[in-house]
C-alpha cells in the first residue's frame, strides 16, 4: 500500500537575551554549574517573576517577520509537572493566549516549487534546567544544573503541513535563517539554542484522516532530524503493514547510535493542569510599539537573497548561502565593495573562507582574515599580479598570520611573471626538453590537441614556480606549437 | 460532584502527595466541599463580564534586559543536602 507522511514541528528557540525571562541572572552558555541560577530561578519562597522586555520584543519581532496575528494581550500560564530540573514544580508558559498567533513561512523545495507552511502559533516560555545522568558523582544520582532554568524561549508550533524529511529540513533551515537574521537567537544548534520536536504520522495515500502520531523530541541538528524522520516513518509503515497499531508516544533519537527508543510512558503526567499564572499580569502590546518594532526589523533571508543578486549580480546559489548567514553575507559585501569584483569575492567567501573556517571549527567573527584583508588579496588577483592558484597560497599564509597580502606576495616573490620575453624563454625551454610531447601534439588530430596542452602547462607553471601568468603562457604556448606544426608540415 | 477513590489516587500522584488509604474518605469529603464552593461560583451569572486579572486593571510591568544578579551558588548550595562540584544531586531520574 502506498503511504503518505504527515509531519508537524514544535521548535524551541532560545532567545538571545543577556538575562533570563523572569530574573536578572545571566544566560551565557557554558558557565560553571548553577553559577547563573539566582533565587528566582531556584524558586525560593517569596520570589516573584518580572518579565524581560527584550524577550517580549524578540517574540514580537518573530511574529512580525512571519506576518502573524499579534494579539493585543497575551497571558502566562502555569504548566504543572514535577521534575528535578524544574524547581517551581511548574513551567511558566502560555497556552490560551500566546504572544504570536497564526502566521506563514513559505519554503522553496528542491524541485523548485514553493510551499507554504502554516504556523499555528508561537508562545513565550522559560527553559528548564539540565539533568546530567553521568559524571564524576555517584551513579545512583542525577546532577542538576539550573543555569538554563529561566532562559527565555519561544516555542513555535507548525500545522502538520510537511510531507517528508526533506521538506522538514528545508523548513528548519529557513526558520534558522529567520531567527538568526532577526538576531533573536544565536542559532548555535549544538548548544541547544534551537531544538526540534517532530510529530510524525503516516496514512494510506489519499486518506483524509490523520494516523496516530508519535513525537520525537529534542533533535538539535538538521542531520539528526532528517535521520530521525526517515527512521520513524519506516518504523510506522512496518508496524502498520504487519497489521499492528501505532501507539501515541514520545520517542528519543540518539544521533550517535542512529537508534530511537520510546520514552517512559507519561500517560498520567500528561495532565498538566494549566491555569493562568497569578504572579504575572496579562502582557499588553500597543499598536505603536508594534509599529516601532516593524520599522526596526533587519533584512530577512528572502529579501537579502534578492537584493544580493540584483546589487552584485551573484548567482542564486551563492545568494542563498548568504541569505541564511547574515554574518557571512556582511563579510562578502565588505570584500566585494573593497575589491570591486563581486563575483570573485562571492566565489572566495563561499569557497576558501567557509572551507577554512569549517576545517578550523571557527566562527566567522574569529576568522584570522578579515573581509578587508581578503579584498586586498582579491585585488591582486584582479589586476593579475598573482594567479588564482598562487592566491590560495597567499591566503593560507594570511590565515596563519604571516602578514597582509601585498607583504606576502613581495616577500615570497609571488609576483606573477607577465613579462613576455621571460615567459617565451620558459615556454621555449620546456618545449626543447620534451621533443616527444611536441611530436605527439603535432601528430594529434586538431580537434583533440587542446587536451594535450595541460601537460605542457603543468611543466611551465612548475618551471616558473607557479608565477607565470596562465593566460599569457597559454597564448605563447599555442603560438609556439603552431610554429612546430607549420615547420613539420612545411 | 462526587469523587471516587481513584480520583484521590490520581490527584495525589499528580501532586506528589503521600495520602494514606485510611485518610481517603476524609480527603474526599474535604475536596468535595471545595468543589461545591466552585460550583457555587460557577452558578453566578458572568455573561458579558470580562475576566479580571488585576483589581486595578493593570498590565504586566516589564524590566530592562540587564544582568542584576550575581553568583550566589555557594550560599544556595548550603540549602541542599547533596551537591557535587556545583551540581545539586537528586536520586537518579531518567526517562
Amino acid at each position: 500500500m502506498p503511504w503518505e507522511t504527515v509531519i508537524g514541528l514544535e521548535i524551541h528557540v532560545q532567545l538571545a537575551t543577556e538575562s533570563k525571562i523572569f530574573s536578572g541572572a545571566g544566560t551565557r552558555f557554558g558557565s560553571a554549574p548553577n553559577s547563573q541560577a539566582c533565587a528566582i530561578d531556584l524558586a525560593m519562597p517569596g520570589t516573584l517573576p518580572v518579565l524581560n522586555r527584550q524577550a517580549v520584543d524578540y517574540a514580537l519581532m518573530f511574529g512580525l517577520a512571519i506576518d502573524a496575528d499579534l494579539p493585543e494581550t497575551s497571558v502566562f500560564e502555569r504548566k504543572n509537572y514535577f521534575y528535578p530540573d524544574l524547581p517551581k514544580g511548574y513551567q511558566t508558559t502560555q497556552l490560551e493566549k500566546p504572544i504570536v498567533g497564526a502566521g506563514n513561512i513559505p519554503i522553496n523545495l528542491p524541485d523548485g516549487t514553493l510551499k507554504n507552511v502554516r504556523i499555528h502559533h508561537a508562545h513565550l516560555e522559560e527553559d528548564a534546567g539540565k539533568s546530567l545522568h553521568e559524571g564524576s558523582f555517584n551513579a545512583a544520582y542525577s546532577g542538576i544544573d539550573l543555569n538554563r532554568a529561566g532562559t527565555p524561549l519561544i516555542e513555535i508550533v507548525t500545522e502538520p503541513d510537511l510531507s517528508n524529511a526533506t521538506e522538514a529540513v528545508v523548513f528548519a533551515k529557513k526558520l534558522h535563517g529567520i531567527v538568526t537574521s532577526l538576531g533573536i537567537c544565536d542559532g548555535h544548534m549544538a548548544e541547544g539554542s534551537m531544538r526540534f520536536d517532530v510529530n510524525i504520522s503516516v496514512r494510506p495515500r489519499g486518506s483524509e484522516t490523520l494516523g496516530t502520531r508519535t513525537e520525537t523530541k529534542n533533535l538539535n541538528s538538521f542531520k539528526f532530524m532528517e535521520e530521525a524522520i526517515a527512521l520513524e516513518v519506516n518504523r510506522q509503515i512496518d508496524v502498520l503493514e504487519d497489521g499492528g497499531v501505532i501507539t501515541q508516544e514520545t520517542r528519543l533519537y540518539n544521533g550517535d547510535t542512529k537508534v530511537a527508543r520510546s520514552m517512559r510512558s507519561k500517560e498520567e503526567a500528561n495532565d498538566y493542569r494549566y491555569f493562568p499564572c497569578p504572579d504575572l499580569l496579562p502582557v499588553t502590546i500597543t499598536k505603536a510599539h508594534l509599529q516601532k518594532l516593524r520599522l526596526s526589523l533587519p533584512e530577512l533571508p528572502d529579501a537579502r537573497a534578492e537584493r544580493l543578486q540584483q546589487q552584485f549580480g551573484i548567482a542564486a546559489q551563492e545568494a542563498e548561502i548568504f541569505a541564511y548567514n547574515p554574518a557571512l553575507s556582511d563579510y562578502f559585501e565588505v570584500a566585494a565593495k573593497a575589491c570591486n569584483d563581486a563575483l570573485l569575492a562571492a566565489h572566495w567567501t563561499t569557497g576558501e573562507v567557509v572551507r577554512r573556517l569549517k576545517t578550523a571549527s571557527l566562527e566567522l567573527h574569529d576568522s584570522p582574515v578579515s573581509a578587508a584583508q581578503l579584498s586586498t588579496l582579491l585585488k591582486r588577483v584582479g589586476d593579475q599580479t598573482i594567479s588564482g592558484k598562487i592566491a590560495k597560497q597567499v591566503f593560507e599564509a594570511m590565515w596563519l598570520g604571516e602578514g597582509d597580502a601585498d607583504q606576502i606576495i613581495s616577500e615570497r616573490g609571488f609576483k606573477q611573471v607577465s613579462d613576455s620575453s621571460a615567459l617565451e624563454k620558459i615556454v621555449g625551454e620546456v618545449l626543447a626538453k620534451n621533443p616527444e610531447m611536441v611530436r605527439d601534439y603535432v601528430g594529434t588530430e586538431e580537434s583533440r590537441r587542446k587536451k594535450k596542452l595541460g601537460g605542457f602547462m603543468g611543466q611551465i607553471m612548475q618551471a616558473s614556480r607557479g608565477q607565470a601568468n596562465p593566460q599569457q603562457v597559454n597564448r605563447i604556448l599555442v603560438e609556439k606549437l603552431n610554429e612546430a606544426i607549420h615547420s613539420a608540415s612545411g | 460532584m462526587t469523587l471516587k477513590y481513584t480520583d484521590i489516587e490520581r490527584l495525589a500522584m499528580l501532586s506528589r502527595l503521600a495520602v494514606n488509604e485510611t485518610d481517603y474518605s476524609a480527603v474526599c469529603a474535604r475536596l468535595e466541599s471545595v468543589l461545591a464552593l466552585v460550583d457555587q461560583l460557577q452558578a453566578a451569572d458572568t455573561a458579558g463580564v470580562q475576566p479580571m486579572a488585576h483589581p486595578l486593571n493593570a498590565s504586566q510591568a516589564l524590566r530592562a534586559d540587564r544582568i542584576t544578579e550575581f553568583n550566589q551558588q555557594q550560599a544556595f548550595e548550603i540549602l541542599s543536602d547533596n551537591t557535587h562540584e556545583g551540581l545539586y544531586l537528586v536520586p537518579k531520574v531518567i526517562d
